[in-house]
């Protein structure tokens, strides 16, 4: 059922070395505080601590009470309070006036924090504005990189892409360049680097000048080349519904660092259990990247071998039974446990997913990539709104029309803002104000001749001068150019032919074979092509910004390793495309990206909040 | 650097612990015990964590995880007070915080001679700096422009720290005007630090009226909050936002009004479905939907009644038919779901049209289980023949389904229906008959 693998395909480096220096670090900075203390940490910060260390380890170095950080005033009777948190200017004023409160009281404690990844100097002046500057210590935790799996490494920090994209703060710029410099002092370094987007341009910069300041090593590169893409290069792809297992699992369950939460329905008693998805899972590994619709028969499979192998105790001797027990019984639990639960999930989701609602959501979506029935997608997402159903699935409609079309005629973003408005909530204004800054949901404007006329004066004038003008007009509108740049990429196959999910062909088979994911489409042509050449005019239409570096010659199978890192954010939907591009061309994928997300974590990050 | 033994060397090579940077490279020595005692403890751990089916507790979270002892330290702060007597004082007072920096402050002078490039280059590495330096205006643009060129947001955020308190905002505006990257970095930090009336104070015009409309959302009481969206309705909106924010004032003003009233109401429906929740603060829409449920019926010179809701907020035809539906469908007024879509003809007959498509109108009837006399009437509406043979399959419109079958000449499927149905019911019969009619040209 998995797709077939290369058999040369290379091996996997160890990331679970990122986990133990993480680790290592965390305690050293425990210890800085010796003697018994309180640990507040951020909620966000939970789970991905779990991943690395528990409470045994935590209490070993003298953690007493462990607190959520609720910005609200505490219970703690411990003499020293530790603050384990993300560099928050408002969790920062919490602390302050929490030292400062205690002042008053008359109370002394140590207070210590610890900002991870690091530090911002933002966060150091509100200390010093609230006169706690010295009272409390500060420190970092460089915990860049947690792996969530063999090949897939996050960043955790679901704010880089608002930070970046819509408020145009850079300061995870260089933590982004941090991480790769982690990656590449443990791993080795790399012999090419691609990219394309302003912030991975800036990631790049920030990387080598760690690189140029770091003693240079040695050694044999563990990966051969990097690509780094910014998340708005392609917005369409995060927009879509996802129909690869993960993919759908995440956006029914959410999928959070990792681990799910399977509600009752799933575990069919009264119980929620928790699982880790990730490749130890042999059921879930087998299915994690198939098309949904293939997923039942290979349970029921799966299921029938089980019972198989189960009825083999019938007519065994006691020692068979002996050796059965003591061989074979507990993996057979184990996966008839997980397949149980997988079972479950996916009768879950079918119920959701077959619903007359859900295939209309797909067959508008897909009409929508094709560029097929416009007028009818329009009354379609007007009835989804004023049916007042979900309003993250009006809106992700909505963004996708915006995109696919190089914006809305005026007329209809007026008539589908004031029903949206009508519908959700008036104070959704902010919601589209935002949209419309990071040209997700806009307006077509006069300037819709700008590309017209750009490619008329083109030919007429010098290339520099070309230059100039693009960059003008390029921050007048700057365009989607989606439909250009399906058509130039082969994004949306051609209608009417026959697509066999279950024997993919290409990467589309993500998206029911309607559309190949514009991000890694990019990736496949620049790793074919080693390079941007042939790729010049795709590039123009994604707004420039591409780069290719070569740093280090040695050719080694390592150069059969290319780590893709998203700034902004990726889908499981594209780590399963590239899984499969990997498999057909004999190489091998690893995904950093700043966190994983999907429709609704895309749209909750901007919404109502100016 | 003292690195005594060899296998002390060989863990360094090893672990690639040198991806950290510490600040004080004074104390490598201790710290490599402390790492040493880190590893060590890692394998004690990894004997624990050998038992691969996790333990979970009573609230699903896996035992010994951080997610689930952070729940128990909340459940134990309820159950009792841990305030114990202060103690006293007796550390010294003096902060040890930037001990590692003691070195290079010995040579303070030195820091203030420091060009924009060296300096950004300092705090680039978390080296100490000053910028105190940075006198004239020149200087620090010069400054601003060097934290910019190295891409870095956090150093960009502290060098407009140190200008936001040493120039007037008038001239700190104008220059980050022609600074797009440094004004959001700026804005961004000012949102941050909750500095909203500097920030309506400056800005340009287009994020100044939404900021100030965003404040109503920290607004909990809902009089203030009406007065304050009438406040905002004399700002310069654009056009169509400055119709959405008088849409907002008078939706709130309006939902005062009828929660007021509503809330101590007596009437029959309202002691027969009780009001789940408020109607303050709720869309368009539901406002729409609460009205057709409880005030239907009511004369357009009401606020509370559908129609002058309707009127006011320009609802479209397709809007109003699919609020209203919901909310009748759900009393089961079956009467009021009819005349919704009875329109009559000069002549005087009624007939039916929808602006939304009868197979929808099914469904929303369906859901609020309408009886099959009902249904049936909107099956037999739906356009699509199509989409009226699968709506009267499913819910077993039998007349419609015959009446289908046969009229498309299908007497197979005919055959098989009959076999689904009850022998000597009246659909059963009726197809009977038809299948015995000679003068019907059957296809099949």
């Amino acid at each position: 059922m998995a797709h077939t693998e290369r058999r040369d395909a290379p091996g996997l480096p160890d990331f679970s070395l990122l986990k133990r220096l993480a680790r290592d670090q965390l305690i050293f900075l425990l210890e800085q505080l010796p003697g018994k203390k309180d640990l507040f940490i951020d909620a966000d910060l939970m789970s991905p601590l779990d991943r690395i260390a528990n409470v045994t380890i935590l209490k070993q170095h003298e953690v007493d009470k462990l607190y959520k950080v609720e910005l609200k005033p505490i219970v703690s009777s411990s003499d020293q309070l530790c603050f384990l948190i993300r560099p928050r200017i408002q969790t920062v004023k919490w602390i302050s006036d929490l030292v400062n409160s205690d002042k008053v009281a008359g109370r002394f404690r140590r207070y210590k924090i610890i900002f991870t990844p690091q530090k911002f100097y933002a966060c150091e002046t509100v200390l010093e504005e609230q006169g706690v500057y010295g009272d409390v210590t500060t420190d970092e935790w460089n915990f860049y990189i947690l792996p969530l799996d063999d090949d897939i490494l996050s960043l955790e920090l679901p704010e880089f892409f608002r930070d970046n994209f819509l408020e145009g703060d850079q300061r995870w710029v260089t933590t982004a360049g941090s991480a790769l410099h982690l990656l590449q002092s443990v791993y080795g370094s790399f012999s090419k680097v691609y990219g394309i987007g302003r912030c991975a341009k800036m990631v790049y910069e920030s990387w080598r000048e760690l690189m140029e300041e770091g003693e240079q090593r040695t050694r044999q590169p563990e990966f051969a080349k990097v690509f780094l893409i910014d998340r708005d290069v392609d917005f369409v792809t995060p927009l879509c519904s996802q129909v690869v297992y993960e993919g759908l699992v995440d956006d029914i369950f959410r999928i959070k660092c990792g681990s799910v939460e399977f509600g009752p329905d799933v575990t069919s008693s009264d119980k929620s259990i928790k699982v880790m998805l990730n490749s130890q899972d042999k059921v879930f590994d087998e299915i994690r990247n198939e098309h949904f619709s293939n997923v039942f028969g290979f349970l029921s499979q799966k299921a029938k071998n089980l019972q198989t192998a189960y009825d083999k105790r019938r007519g065994m001797d006691i020692q068979q039974m002996k050796a059965f027990v003591a061989d074979e019984l507990k993996g057979l639990k184990q996966e008839h446990r997980l397949l149980s639960l997988h079972i479950g999930a996916s009768e879950s989701m079918m119920k959701k997913k077959t619903k007359q609602d859900f295939q209309e959501l797909l067959k508008t979506e897909h009409s929508l990539l094709e560029g097929f029935e416009i007028r009818e997608c329009i009354t379609h997402i007007e009835e989804h709104i004023n049916r007042q159903v979900s309003m993250i699935d009006s809106l992700r409609l909505l963004c996708l029309l915006s995109i696919t079309e190089n914006g809305l005629l005026s007329k209809d973003y007026k008539s589908l803002k004031a029903q949206y408005l009508q519908s959700y909530g008036i104070e959704h204004l902010l919601t589209f104000a935002n949209l419309r800054q990071l040209g997700l949901l806009e307006e077509q404007q006069a300037g819709e001749t700008l590309t017209v006329m750009e490619s008329k004066v083109g030919k007429l004038v010098t290339d520099k001068t070309v230059g100039k003008l693009t960059d003008a007009f390029s921050s007048l509108a700057k365009k989607s150019n989606f439909r250009a740049l399906s058509k130039r990429l082969a994004l949306v196959p051609k209608s009417g032919e026959e697509y066999d999910l279950r024997v993919p062909r290409d990467m589309a088979y993500v998206f029911s074979g309607a559309y190949i994911p514009l991000s890694c489409k990019l990736i496949e042509q620049v790793m074919e092509r080693d390079g941007w050449t042939g790729l010049e005019e795709v590039a123009r239409m994604l707004n420039g910004q591409e780069f290719a570096v070569t740093e280090a010659r040695n050719k080694t199978d390592a150069q059969r390793i290319v780590l893709v890192m998203f700034l902004g954010g990726c889908t499981y939907s594209e780590i399963s495309a590239l899984q499969f591009l990997g498999k057909e061309r004999g190489c091998r994928f690893i995904v950093v990206t700043t966190a994983i997300t999907n429709s609704a974590r895309t749209k909750s990050a901007y919404k109502n909040d100016f | 650097m003292s690195r005594a033994k060899p296998e002390d060397d060989e863990y360094w090579n090893s672990s690639k612990f040198k991806a950290f940077t510490f600040d004080d490279d004074d104390d490598e020595f201790s710290r490599l015990k402390e790492s040493k005692r880190a590893v060590n403890s890692i394998l004690v751990d990894d004997d624990e964590d050998e038992d691969d089916v996790e333990r979970v507790s009573w609230s699903g979270e896996p035992v010994g995880s951080i997610s689930w002892s952070v729940k128990e330290t909340a459940s134990s702060i309820r159950s009792g007070s841990e305030q114990s007597f202060p103690k006293i004082d007796t550390t010294p007072s003096l902060s040890k915080q930037g001990s590692g920096y003691s070195l290079s402050s010995l040579f303070k002078g030195n820091l203030y001679d420091l060009s924009p490039e060296e300096t950004v280059r300092r705090m680039q590495k978390g080296r100490e700096f000053s910028l105190e330096k940075f006198r004239s205006l020149q200087d620090k643009l010069l400054l601003l422009d060097e934290a910019v060129a190295v891409y870095d947001g956090n150093l960009i955020t502290a060098v407009l720290i140190y200008l936001n308190k040493s120039l007037s905002k008038e001239i700190l505006f104008r220059e980050l005007m022609a600074r797009d990257v440094a004004l959001r970095h700026y804005v961004h930090y000012l949102k941050e630090m909750g500095e909203q009336k500097l920030l309506l104070n400056w800005l340009p015009l287009y994020f100044k009226q939404l900021m100030q409309y965003k404040e109503h959302l920290n607004i909990k009481d809902e009089g203030r909050r009406r007065d304050f969206l009438k406040s905002c309705l004399g700002l310069p909106f654009s056009q169509d936002d400055a119709t959405h924010v008088q849409d907002h004032y008078t939706l709130l003003e309006r939902q005062i009004i009828i929660e007021a009233s509503d809330k101590k109401a007596d009437a029959e429906i309202f002691k027969k479905f009780p009001r789940k929740a408020s109607i303050l603060n709720m869309p368009i829409i539901t406002t729409l939907y609460y009205s057709c449920f409880y005030h239907y019926g009511e004369s357009e010179g009401t606020f509370s009644s559908p129609s002058n809701i309707r009127k006011t907020f320009r609802i479209s035809e397709k809007q109003y038919i699919l609020t209203a539906l919901g909310a009748r469908a759900k009393l089961k007024s079956w009467f009021d779901v009819d005349s919704l879509f009875n329109t009559k003809n000069w002549l005087g007959y009624t007939k039916k049209r929808s602006p939304i498509g009868f197979h929808r109108v099914v469904d929303i009837l369906q859901k609020n289980s309408a009886p099959v006399n009902v249904l049936q009437e909107y099956v037999n509406l739906i356009d699509d023949p199509d989409l009226k043979l699968s709506g009267a399959l499913k819910y077993k419109c039998h007349d419609i389904v015959i009446n289908t079958y046969r009229d498309l000449k299908d007497r197979q499927e005919l055959v098989v229906y009959r076999e689904k149905l009850e022998r000597d019911s009246p659909e059963y019969r009726k197809i009977q008959d038809l299948l015995n009619n000679v003068q019907i040209r059957w296809k099949n």
